[in-house]
C-alpha cells in the first residue's frame, strides 16, 4: 500500500460522506418537505401527471396496495422489455442490424434490468441495438427509482404512528422521477459527454489504423446511458467491459464523478431516514456502520491486491497484481472502485473481479452476500440494513430490560418473522442454487476454472444475482440456459422475496403506537449500536456463508500462500 | 399446621433425581417437538447414534469411538436442555402441590334461601357465586367472596404465608376474602363470587402448572427467530455436502450433524422455558400472583408508575416532628401540655407527640390519678384532658380557636397565621395546645417518608421510570412531599376518576402505565392500567381488574415486580446474545476440522490450534454441551438486574455476554480439546 494510495481512499471516503446532508436533505424536501426549488419547472409537470394518468395524489395506500402498485408497475416494465428485446431486428435504430434476442436471454435480461440487477449475459455492443440499450436505459433510470419508493414507504412505517397507510406509490415514483431522477441524470449526461464519453446515434464506426489495419469501433449514446446506469446504481454498461471501457470512463475523473453520482442517493437516504424519523442521529449511526465496514473491505481488498503473489516471489517477481487492474486508476483506485460497486449493489467494474487476489475477491462476495446491506443501491440497501438493525434490536434489545424496540415502534412477533423472511432469502437461494449448480450436470458445464475459484465464480453469480448487484467474476458460462434462468429466479427472489416483507413489516410498525425515548430507552444511535450492527450483519448474515467461502476464495488463498498451485481441487 | 405457601419455603424444588428421570421422559419427540431447536438436535443425535452403531458392525473401532462419542454428547446436549426445563418446572410444581394441600373440602354453612335464614351444612365444592355462607371463628373460609356483614380477623397464611391476621369488614375496601384462609375472631357473612374452579386458589394452581405452556408475546418473537436461525444453519449444513462433494471429499455425517448442533442457537434454545418459569417462580417468592406471563413481561416495559401516596410513599399516619411555642411559652411547658393531652389519643398522630415530648423534652410520665380524658370526636375535633384543676386540649387551628375564645382568652394571631402557614408550606399540618384561655403553641404533623423510598424511586428513574404520586393533599402539601420522596410528579387533590384520566393521558402518549389498587374505586384505573397489581386485602371488584395480586398487600412490590420483569426480559437476551457469540469459536473450530483433507492450507484457519480435526469437532461439541448445565443457575436465578440507564446496561451486557460469548468458546474449547488430547479421548488418525 502507498502513501498516495491511502490517502486517496481516505479521502475519497470523506468525500462520500460528505454528500449524505446535502442529498438527504434534498430527499427530505422531495418527499416530506413543503417545496422544493425545482417546483418552478416540475410542479406544473407533476401536477399535468396526475391529472393525465387519473392518479389522485390524496390517497393513501396500505402496505398491500402499495407492493401491488409497485409490483404491476414492474410487470408491465418486464413484459414491455421481454418484447422488445425478442423484436429488437424489426425496431428502428438498429445499424448494425442486430439479431433478435433468443427467450433465455431475454428473459435474463429483462428480469435483471426489472429487479435494478443489471447483471449482464450479453455483450452490450455485440448484442444491443441503439433502441434496445435506450429501452434498457429507460429501465435502468424506473427500477432504482421502484428501490427508493420501497424505502421511502418503509421509513413511514416508522414516522407513522397508528396509521393505516404508507403512502401513494404512484405519487412517490412520480415525485422521484421529477425531482430527483430527471434532473440529475440530465446534468451527468452533460458532464460525462464533456470529460469525454460519446453519445451518437451514428453507426460504429470503421477506422484503419497506424498500422493499416481495419477496426471496428463500437459506439452509440453512452453518455446517457452511462449516466443512467451509474446515478442509478445499475451498473449495466453499454459495453461489456463495463466502466473499465474508455468510453464509459475516459478517464479516473471521469471515473470518480461517476462513483460520486452513483454513490449519492444511497448515501443521502441515510440522513433523509434520521430526519424523517426526526433524529438525525439514527442515520449517522446507520451511516457510520456502513461506512465502516466498507472502508475495512477497501483496505483488504487494497492489501491483497499490492501484496507480491507468494507463487511469483518465488520467481524473483516483486509488485503488486498486475493481472484485471486498469493502469489508467491503478490498486489503489480500483480496490475502492470494485469494493463500493459490489457494497452499493450497483455492480459496475472497473477491473477484472474474477482477476482479483483470493481474499481481494472475496470482498465482492462478502459485500453481496451480507445482503447488500453496505450502503446498498437506491433504497434497498438501507431497507436490508433497517432490517438487520430490527434484528440487532432485538437479539440485544432485550438486554436492557425491555421489550425491544426501535425508533420508539415495538419489534414482536410479526416484525421478527418477516425480517426472518427477508433475511433467510439471501442464505436459501445463494447457498441453494449454488449447491444445485456444482452438482448437477447443466451447471458444471458452465465451469471452465474447476477447483475453489470454480466454485468462487458460482456463489459470485448468485450472490450477484439475489444482491441485485449484476456484477460478475467472469469465468462462468452465463449464457447457459441453466444460468440464466436460475441466476433470474435468484434475482426475482433477491428483489422480491426480500423486500415485500420488510414493507409488511412497515406496514406493521405504521400501525402502532410509538413509545416516547427515555433513559430506559435502548439507544441506536451511538457507538455501540454501531459495532452491535456490525457483529449482527457479519456473524448473522455473512458467517453463514464461512464454509461455503472456506472451500472457495479462502481455500485458494491459504493453498497459495502455503506455496500450492491451484489446478484444481483434487 | 405446616404452612403450605407459595414463597418458596416449602417449595425449594424437586429432587435432583426426579428431574433426572423427567429429561429422559422429556426425550419423547411429542414433547421435544416443541422446541424446535432441540427437536433438531435430537434427530442429529438419533443419526450419529444409528452411524455409531453402523460403524460397530463393520468393525471400524476408531470411526465408532469418535461417531459414539460425539452421539453420547449430542444426547447429553438434549438431557441437559431438558433438566434445566425439569427443574424449573419441578418448583413450580411443588408450589403448586404446597396450595392444592391446602384446598381441603371444608364444609360450608350456607344461609338457605328465602326468609328463614336456616343454615345448611354442604361440602365447599358445591357453593355457587350469589350464595351466602357464615363463617365464624375457628372455620375456614370455604371459597372466595365478599364480606356482606360484620368483620372478623382472617389468618391468610395459608395462602401467603404471613402469619399476621388482616381485619376484614363488610363495606369497607377491605371487604375480600379467599377461600383457604381461616375466621381467628369473630363471625362474618360471606356473598361467594366465584364458582367452583374459579377461585383465586384454582386460579394460582392453574396459573403455576400453566406457566411452561402459555408463552409471552417476548418469547414467541425469539421463538420465531431461533426457529428461523435453526433453519438458515440447516441450509448452511446441508449445502456443505455438494460443495464438499465438488471440492473433491464429501464430508463426514457425523461432522456435519455436530456443525450443525454448534451453530444452532442451543444454549438459549435449552433454557428459555426454564428463563420463563423461574422468573414466575421468582415473582411467587415474593408472593404476586401475575394472571399471565404477559402481565410479567408488561412490568419491564413500564414508563410511569402511579402511587399512592399515603401507605406507598408515607408510612400512612402523620408524625409530630416539631413544637413550636406561643411568644413567651417556654418549649418544655407546651411539650408537657402536649403529652397530657395527648394521653388519652391512641391514633398514630397522638403517640407520636407523646414519642416527641419524652425524647425531646425529657417529659416524666405524668401521674394521671383523677384525670378526665377527653377522646377525639367527630364533633369536638379535639382530645384533651381536665386534670388537677388544668383543662388542656390538643387539635385542628380553628377548633382550638375557637375553645380558648370561649373561654375568654386571647388568640396570638399573628403567631398562629405566621406558623399555621409555614407549617402548611412544608407540606406538613398544623395542631395547636391550648390550656385554659391560653394558646400555648403548635404541633408540627408531618408525613413521613418510608425509609429508603427515596433510593428506590431514584433508581427507578435511572431505569428510565417515570414516578407519579398521587394524593388527595391540597397542592401546596402535596409539591412539598412530591418534592421529598423525589416522585417525578404528582397529581394533587385527586379524585378517584383521576387516576384513570392520568393513565389515559399517559396511554395516548405511547407510555405504559403501572399502579397498584385496592378499593373498588380503583377498579377502572386498575383495568385501564397496563400493569395492574391489586392488594389481596382489596375488594374483589378491584382483584378481579389487576392482572397481579399482592398477597402480601404492600404497595411498594410494584417496583420489585418492574425489576423482576426487566430480569427475566434481560436474562433472555444475554443467553441468546452469547448463544449467537458463540457461533464464531464453533465455525474455527470445525470448518477446518472438516474440509482440511482437502485443502491441506486451511490449516491456517485453526487459529486455537487444536490437536486434531477429530479432537476439534468433539471439543466444540462438548463445550457447545457443558455451556447449558453451566448457565443452569444463571437462567434460574436472572441476570444480575442494576437499575441504570439502558446506554450503561446495555454496554454492560454487551461486554459480558456480547463480546464474552465470542471470547470465551476460544477458551473453553481450547481447554477441552487439551483434556481430550492428554485422555487420548480420540485417536489422532482416525
Amino acid at each position: 500500500m502507498t502513501i498516495p494510495g491511502v490517502v486517496g481512499i481516505l479521502v475519497l471516503t470523506a468525500a462520500i460522506i460528505a454528500l449524505a446532508k446535502p442529498v438527504g436533505s434534498y430527499l427530505y424536501a422531495v418527499y416530506d418537505g413543503p417545496r422544493t426549488w425545482l417546483e418552478p419547472v416540475m410542479g406544473p409537470l407533476e401536477r399535468r401527471l396526475y391529472r393525465w394518468t387519473g392518479v389522485d395524489s390524496k390517497h393513501e395506500m396500505r402496505w398491500t396496495e402499495y407492493v401491488f402498485a409497485l409490483l404491476i408497475f414492474n410487470l408491465v416494465g418486464f413484459i414491455a422489455l421481454y418484447i422488445l428485446l425478442r423484436i429488437q431486428s424489426v425496431l428502428p435504430f438498429n445499424p448494425q442490424h442486430l439479431p433478435d434476442l433468443g427467450p433465455h436471454l431475454s428473459f435474463n435480461t429483462a428480469v435483471s434490468f426489472m429487479t435494478n440487477t443489471n447483471w449482464q449475459a450479453y455483450s452490450g455492443e455485440a448484442t444491443m441495438s441503439y433502441f434496445s440499450q435506450d429501452m434498457l436505459m429507460i429501465q435502468q433510470v424506473l427500477s432504482p427509482i421502484t428501490g427508493l419508493c420501497m424505502a421511502v414507504a418503509f421509513i413511514r412505517g416508522f414516522s407513522r404512528k397508528n396509521a393505516d397507510t404508507l403512502g401513494n406509490f404512484w405519487v412517490d415514483l412520480t415525485r422521484t422521477l421529477l425531482f430527483v431522477a430527471l434532473p440529475v441524470l440530465l446534468i451527468s449526461a452533460l458532464v460525462l459527454v464533456a470529460m469525454g464519453t460519446p453519445d451518437t446515434l451514428l453507426p460504429y464506426a470503421h477506422v484503419t489504423t497506424l498500422q493499416g489495419g481495419h477496426q471496428l469501433i463500437a459506439r452509440g449514446p453512452v453518455g446517457a446511458f452511462e449516466s443512467a446506469m451509474q446515478f442509478g446504481d445499475n451498473g449495466g454498461g453499454f459495453f461489456n467491459v463495463n466502466a473499465g471501457h474508455p468510453f464509459e470512463s475516459p478517464g479516473a475523473a471521469s471515473l470518480i464523478f461517476q462513483m460520486m453520482i452513483g454513490v449519492s442517493i444511497p448515501v443521502g437516504l441515510t440522513y433523509y431516514f434520521g430526519k424523517a424519523v426526526g433524529d438525525t442521529r439514527q442515520g449517522w449511526t446507520i451511516l457510520a456502520a456502513m461506512m465502516a465496514m466498507f472502508v475495512a473491505g477497501v483496505f483488504i481488498l487494497y492489501h491483497a491486491e499490492v501484496a507480491t503473489n507468494p507463487l511469483l516471489a518465488q520467481l524473483g517477481l516483486h509488485g503488486p497484481n498486475l493481472e484485471g487492474i486498469d493502469w489508467r486508476f491503478g490498486p489503489a483506485l480500483s480496490s475502492f472502485f470494485e469494493t463500493l460497486t459490489t457494497a452499493v449493489s450497483w455492480g459496475s467494474t472497473a477491473a477484472a473481479n474474477d482477476s482479483l487476489m483470493p481474499l481481494g475477491g472475496m470482498i465482492p462476495l462478502f459485500n453481496m452476500m451480507s445482503g447488500e446491506v453496505i450502503i446498498g443501491a437506491w433504497g434497498v440497501g438501507l431497507l436490508g440494513m433497517l432490517a438487520f438493525a430490527i434484528m440487532a434490536v432485538f437479539l440485544a434489545g432485550l438486554m436492557v430490560g425491555r421489550t425491544p424496540e426501535y425508533l420508539g415502534k415495538k419489534i414482536q412477533a410479526f416484525e421478527i418473522k418477516m425480517a426472518v423472511l427477508a433475511m433467510i432469502v439471501p442464505t436459501f437461494v445463494i447457498l441453494g442454487l449454488a449447491a444445485w449448480a456444482v452438482s448437477s450436470k447443466g451447471g458444471l458445464a458452465g465451469i471452465f476454472n474447476p477447483g475453489p475459484h470454480g466454485l468462487s465464480e458460482i456463489l459470485y453469480a448468485f450472490a450477484s444475482g439475489v444482491g441485485n448487484n449484476g456484477s460478475a467474476f467472469g469465468g462462468l458460462g452465463a449464457a447457459l440456459p441453466f444460468y440464466t434462468w436460475t441466476v433470474g429466479l435468484a434475482m426475482l427472489f433477491g428483489r422480491f422475496a426480500m423486500y415485500i416483507p420488510a414493507l409488511a413489516i412497515a406496514g406493521s410498525l405504521a400501525r402502532k403506537q410509538t413509545v416516547p425515548a427515555g433513559a430506559g430507552t435502548f439507544p441506536t444511535h451511538g457507538a455501540t449500536f454501531a459495532v452491535l450492527l456490525i457483529a449482527v450483519v457479519v456473524i448473522v448474515g455473512a458467517l453463514t456463508f464461512f464454509p461455503a467461502l472456506a472451500l472457495g476464495p479462502l481455500a485458494e488463498h491459504f493453498q497459495l500462500w502455503s506455496g500450492h498451485v491451484i489446478g484444481g481441487g483434487k | 399446621m405446616a404452612v403450605a405457601s407459595p414463597t418458596g419455603r416449602v417449595a425449594a424444588g424437586i429432587p435432583l433425581s426426579v428431574a433426572v428421570r423427567e429429561s429422559f421422559r422429556k426425550l419423547s419427540p411429542r414433547s421435544m417437538v416443541l422446541n424446535p431447536v432441540m427437536f433438531v438436535v435430537e434427530i442429529g443425535s438419533v443419526f450419529t447414534s444409528v452411524d455409531a452403531v453402523r460403524y460397530v458392525i463393520q468393525g471400524h473401532t476408531s470411526l465408532f469411538s469418535f461417531t459414539g462419542q460425539i452421539s453420547i454428547w449430542l444426547w447429553l446436549t438434549v438431557l441437559f436442555a431438558n433438566f434445566a426445563e425439569a427443574l424449573a418446572e419441578g418448583r413450580g410444581q411443588a408450589q403448586a402441590a404446597a396450595l392444592r394441600s391446602t384446598r381441603t373440602d371444608t364444609v360450608a354453612k350456607r344461609i338457605a334461601g328465602g326468609r328463614s335464614a336456616r343454615i345448611e351444612e354442604v361440602v365447599a365444592s358445591q357453593l355457587r357465586a350469589g350464595d351466602r355462607v357464615v363463617v365464624e371463628a375457628g372455620d375456614t373460609v370455604p371459597s372466595d367472596g365478599t364480606v356482606v356483614e360484620g368483620t372478623a380477623a382472617i389468618d391468610e397464611s395459608p395462602i401467603t404465608g404471613e402469619s399476621a391476621p388482616v381485619i376484614r369488614s363488610a363495606g369497607s375496601d377491605a371487604d375480600a376474602v379467599t377461600g383457604g384462609t381461616r375466621v381467628i375472631s369473630d363471625r362474618i357473612v360471606v356473598e361467594i363470587t366465584a364458582n367452583p374452579g374459579e377461585t383465586f386458589l384454582d386460579r394460582m394452581i392453574a396459573l403455576i402448572e400453566s406457566a411452561v405452556r402459555q408463552k409471552t408475546p417476548n418469547e414467541i418473537a425469539l421463538a420465531i427467530l431461533l426457529a428461523g436461525l435453526t433453519l438458515i444453519f440447516l441450509v448452511v449444513v446441508i449445502t456443505i455436502q455438494p460443495f464438499a462433494v465438488y471440492s473433491g471429499h464429501a464430508a463426514s455425517i457425523t461432522i456435519l450433524i455436530a456443525l450443525l448442533v454448534c451453530l444452532i442457537p442451543t444454549t438459549i434454545g435449552g433454557l428459555m422455558s426454564a428463563i420463563g418459569i423461574s422468573g414466575m417462580n421468582r415473582l411467587l417468592r415474593r408472593n404476586v400472583l401475575a394472571m399471565s406471563g404477559r402481565a410479567i413481561e408488561a412490568a419491564g416495559d413500564v414508563n410511569v408508575i402511579l402511587l399512592d401516596k399515603t401507605g406507598t410513599l408515607t408510612m400512612g399516619n402523620r408524625m409530630a416532628v416539631e413544637f413550636l411555642p406561643s411568644p413567651g411559652v417556654n418549649a418544655g411547658v407546651l411539650a408537657e401540655a402536649a403529652l397530657l393531652s395527648s394521653m388519652a389519643d391512641e391514633t398514630p398522630e397522638g403517640r407520636s407527640v407523646v414519642e416527641l415530648a419524652r425524647s425531646q423534652f425529657n417529659v416524666p410520665n405524668p401521674d394521671t390519678g383523677g384525670a378526665e380524658f377527653h377522646e377525639f370526636s367527630a364533633e369536638t375535633r379535639m382530645s384533651g384532658v381536665d386534670i388537677h384543676g388544668r383543662v388542656v386540649r390538643k387539635g385542628a387551628v380553628d377548633t382550638v380557636t375557637a375553645f380558648v375564645k370561649d373561654q375568654g382568652g386571647s388568640i396570638p394571631e399573628e403567631f398562629i397565621h405566621r406558623e399555621v402557614q409555614r407549617i402548611g408550606s412544608q407540606g406538613g399540618t398544623p395542631l395547636l395546645v391550648a390550656e385554659g384561655d391560653r394558646i400555648l403553641g403548635a404541633i408540627h404533623l408531618k408525613d413521613v417518608v418510608k425509609p429508603g423510598i427515596r433510593d428506590r424511586i431514584v433508581s427507578l428513574r435511572d431505569a428510565g421510570i417515570k414516578t407519579v404520586m398521587i394524593t388527595g393533599d391540597n397542592p401546596v402539601t402535596a409539591a412539598t412531599i412530591a418534592r421529598e420522596v423525589g416522585v417525578d410528579d404528582f397529581v394533587a387533590e385527586a379524585k378517584p376518576e383521576t387516576k384513570l384520566e392520568y393513565i389515559r393521558r399517559e396511554q395516548a402518549e405511547g407510555y405504559l402505565v403501572a399502579m397498584v389498587g385496592d378499593g373498588t374505586n380503583d377498579a377502572p384505573a386498575l383495568a385501564q392500567a397496563d400493569v395492574a397489581v391489586a392488594m389481596s386485602s382489596g375488594t374483589q371488584a378491584a382483584r378481579e381488574a389487576g392482572n397481579m395480586v399482592d398477597l402480601e398487600s404492600n404497595p411498594t412490590k410494584l417496583i420489585d415486580i418492574i425489576e423482576i420483569g426487566k430480569q427475566i426480559l434481560i436474562t433472555r437476551g444475554a443467553m441468546t446474545t452469547f448463544s449467537v457469540a458463540n457461533d464464531v469459536a464453533k465455525y474455527f473450530a470445525i470448518i477446518p476440522a472438516m474440509f482440511v483433507v482437502i485443502y491441506p492450507g486451511l490449516r491456517a484457519l485453526n487459529i486455537m490450534g487444536l490437536t486434531s480435526p477429530e479432537s476439534a469437532v468433539l471439543s466444540a461439541v462438548i463445550f457447545n454441551a457443558l455451556i447449558i448445565p453451566a448457565l443452569i443457575p444463571l437462567a434460574m436465578r436472572g441476570v444480575a438486574y442494576k437499575p441504570k440507564g439502558a446506554a450503561a446496561v446495555l454496554r454492560n451486557n454487551l461486554l459480558i455476554y456480547g463480546l464474552g460469548g465470542l471470547a470465551l468458546p476460544f477458551v473453553g474449547i481450547k481447554l477441552i480439546d487439551v483434556v481430550v488430547t492428554a485422555l487420548h479421548l480420540v485417536s489422532l488418525h482416525a
